[in-house]
């Protein structure tokens, strides 16, 4: 018999690590076209607490990630204390706490996709790519990452690639994926 | 086979723009809608039969009556957009080919209800599906379907759009409306249930995209023309997301009570290769796993599934073939609610990581021969214990596939590897 594999703290939330964030290494504020949308945001919720994932989200979308010195700012605009958004960044999956490659390449591993061989597809991403899960490339123009299903089980297996879903994957359509993405890059 | 009332417009071009919906008719149900009783639009849905579509199957007009009429603080309806149980994809057909049907919906729900704020709360990975409800929401404000005095109207209703940002907890009602408030997406004890305390404290209805895409439809042709599809107990139709080895995975939307060997052999085209069904797993993977002797006979509807021992869900159909090793599948369904559970229930937090440990070393071939009564006894403790049913959804798979696939479970007992299938996926 197996000893169980040490606690796994990605898999147990009680065991994750005390939020890490990287830092920006510069300080943080939001430009006058967010300030805007932030007050556009509170006319739409009763509290100002209620902003807190759209303004997030108005950071992502600029930076590609969440950072440190973020916390702070939307703490402020919410009225709430920074452990709150430091909770709310670090339950939500999407949430980037470091940069991704411009391409974050999500492939789904739940169960219609492994059925129709994502495992396999898997393997080929991290051959082709040269990094495991979690990982960028060198050129920082890829990231990988394992996510569950996104609602998208009839084009099985398939990935996400930034905003837009993209199957049913084989290897052939995997190789055109990337020198697309690749020829397309900034 | 299939009866298209939610899903007519799929194939016409556009089919996402007004121009498009409103020449097919739509928003007239609308019109109709405000020209009567608040009440008696609710008494017609109540007629309809409709029930929730998004997992629970709560009874829709009942749902609404259960609002108080006088409420100190606004009252409010949530979209539930969140589609996140796997094997689930029709919302996203809906949000991506009949958006305004959302929209018309969720005007009439608020009408009927009196309210006059809808959040769609929608999960943050849909980048289309997004674009399409917003500029749905977009257009319908500007030919005044949306904002004040709607059609010239005493009623006015505002809707906002709320993208989540992954957490599939977030789709239970109340992890919704605390991810709505701003929070972690973690479960409120109940009761109170949201239709007295819901959001920002106030009466909240939640509703799943099909059920609000199917009260247009209700409202414009009638209650009784509603029931003419379906079954007496299920009535009206049913969008199922069939996915796995099938010949023709995708959306169907069958009547209620279409024997599910329609649904997978002639619709979807049966099995790829020729081969034979092994199991079903005919409502998302919360929902008990069928033998395919068993869903070969089921009816899909929520009284027959619930006499074969599961239940319709939210009509997320696996199928799973004959070359499939079913402890591989229960790993891979375990991992997920591990994943996924929230942390503040011990019986689903711990339960939870016990069983993807479990299953895991059982498919890695160094399990032991207690393991199988192990996890049936820890799924005991996992059902009715908890504040919401992520642990119930975490267990019932886990206590059907281990009872009904009991000898592919034992043979993995000192086996060294998965006896089945080579290769292993990491956890
Ligand atoms: C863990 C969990 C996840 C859920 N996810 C969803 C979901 O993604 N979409 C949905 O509509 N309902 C989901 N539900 C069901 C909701 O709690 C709720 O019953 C439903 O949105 C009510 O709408 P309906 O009556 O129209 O079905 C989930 C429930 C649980 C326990
Ligand atoms: S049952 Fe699980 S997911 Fe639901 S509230 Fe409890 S810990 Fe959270
Ligand atoms: S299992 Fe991959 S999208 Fe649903």
């Amino acid at each position: 018999m197996q000893p169980f594999e040490k606690p796994d703290p990605a898999h147990n939330p009680q065991l994750r690590e005390p939020c890490a964030i990287a830092k920006l290494g510069r300080p943080f504020a939001f430009t006058p076209t967010e300030e805007e949308r932030i007050d556009w945001l509170f006319t739409r919720y009763p509290t100002r607490h209620a902003a807190c994932l759209p303004i997030l989200w108005l950071i992502q979308k600029r930076l590609g990630w969440v950072p440190a010195e973020a916390i702070p700012a939307v703490a402020e605009k919410c009225g709430v204390p920074e452990s709150q958004i430091y909770a709310v960044v670090s339950f939500y999956t999407m949430f980037n706490r470091a940069p991704v490659g411009q391409y974050h390449l999500q492939i789904c591993t739940n169960l219609s996709c492994q059925l129709m061989g994502a495992e396999h597809m898997l393997d080929c991403l991290r051959r082709k790519l040269d990094i495991d899960l979690g990982q960028t490339t060198a050129d920082g123009l890829f990231t990988l990452s394992e996510v569950e299903c996104l609602a998208a089980c009839e084009m099985a297996p398939m990935i996400q690639v930034n905003e837009d879903f993209v199957g049913p994957l084989d290897e052939k359509g995997l190789d055109a994926l990337l020198s697309r993405l690749r020829s397309e890059a900034r | 086979m299939e009866v298209k009332l939610l899903t007519a417009r799929f194939g016409t071009p556009e089919s996402w723009s007004i121009a498009s919906y409103e020449k097919s008719g739509g928003y007239q149900a609308l019109r109709k809608a405000l020209r009567m009783d608040p009440d008696a639009v609710t008494e017609e849905v109540k007629k309809s039969g409709l029930r929730g579509r998004g997992g629970a199957g709560f009874p829709t007009g009942m749902k609404w009556s259960f609002v108080p009429k006088e409420s100190k603080l606004p009252k409010y309806l949530c979209v539930n957009a969140d589609e996140s149980e796997p094997g689930t994809f029709k919302d996203r057909y809906l949000l991506e080919l009949d958006p305004h049907a959302i929209v018309e919906g969720i005007v009439i729900t608020c009408f009927a209800v009196g309210i006059h704020h809808a959040y769609i709360y929608i999960r943050g990975e849909f980048g289309l599906p997004y674009r399409r409800i917003q500029s749905a929401v977009e257009e319908a404000y500007s030919k005044g379907y949306l904002g004040k005095a709607i059609l010239g109207t005493g009623f006015d209703l505002e809707v906002t759009i709320h993208r989540g940002a992954g957490a599939y907890i977030c789709g239970e009602e109340t992890g919704l409306i605390e991810s709505l408030e701003g929070k972690k997406g973690q479960p409120r004890i109940k009761p109170p249930f949201p239709a007295v305390v819901g959001v920002f404290g106030g009466p909240t209805v939640v509703n799943n995209v099909e059920t609000i895409a199917a009260v247009p439809w209700i409202l414009g042709h009638g209650a009784d023309a509603y029931r003419k599809h379906g079954t007496e107990k299920s009535p009206g139709t049913k969008l199922f997301s069939v996915s796995g080895p099938v010949v023709r995975p995708g959306v169907y939307e069958i009547p209620l009570g279409l024997p599910l060997r329609s649904l997978v052999n002639d619709l979807c085209g049966g099995i790829r290769g020729g081969k034979r069904m092994k199991a079903n797993i005919p409502g998302g993977s919360s929902v008990p796993v069928l033998t395919a002797e068993e869903a070969l006979a089921v009816n899909l509807d929520y009284e027959s599934l619930a006499a074969a021992g599961t239940m319709l869900g939210s009509g997320g159909m696996i199928v799973i073939d004959e070359d499939t090793c079913m402890v591989w599948a229960l790993m891979i369904i375990e991992k997920f609610y591990a994943h996924e559970s929230c942390g503040q229930c011990t019986p689903c937090r711990e339960g939870t990581g016990w069983l993807k440990q479990l299953v895991a070393r059982l498919e890695n071939g160094g399990g032991s021969p207690g393991d199988m009564e192990k996890i049936l006894s820890i799924t005991r403790n996992m059902i009715g214990t908890t504040i919401c049913v992520l642990s119930d959804a975490a267990a019932m798979p886990a206590a059907s596939f281990v009872t009904k696939f009991r000898s592919e479970f034992d043979s993995h007992v000192g086996a060294g590897r998965c006896p089945i299938r080579r290769a292993t996926v990491g956890v």
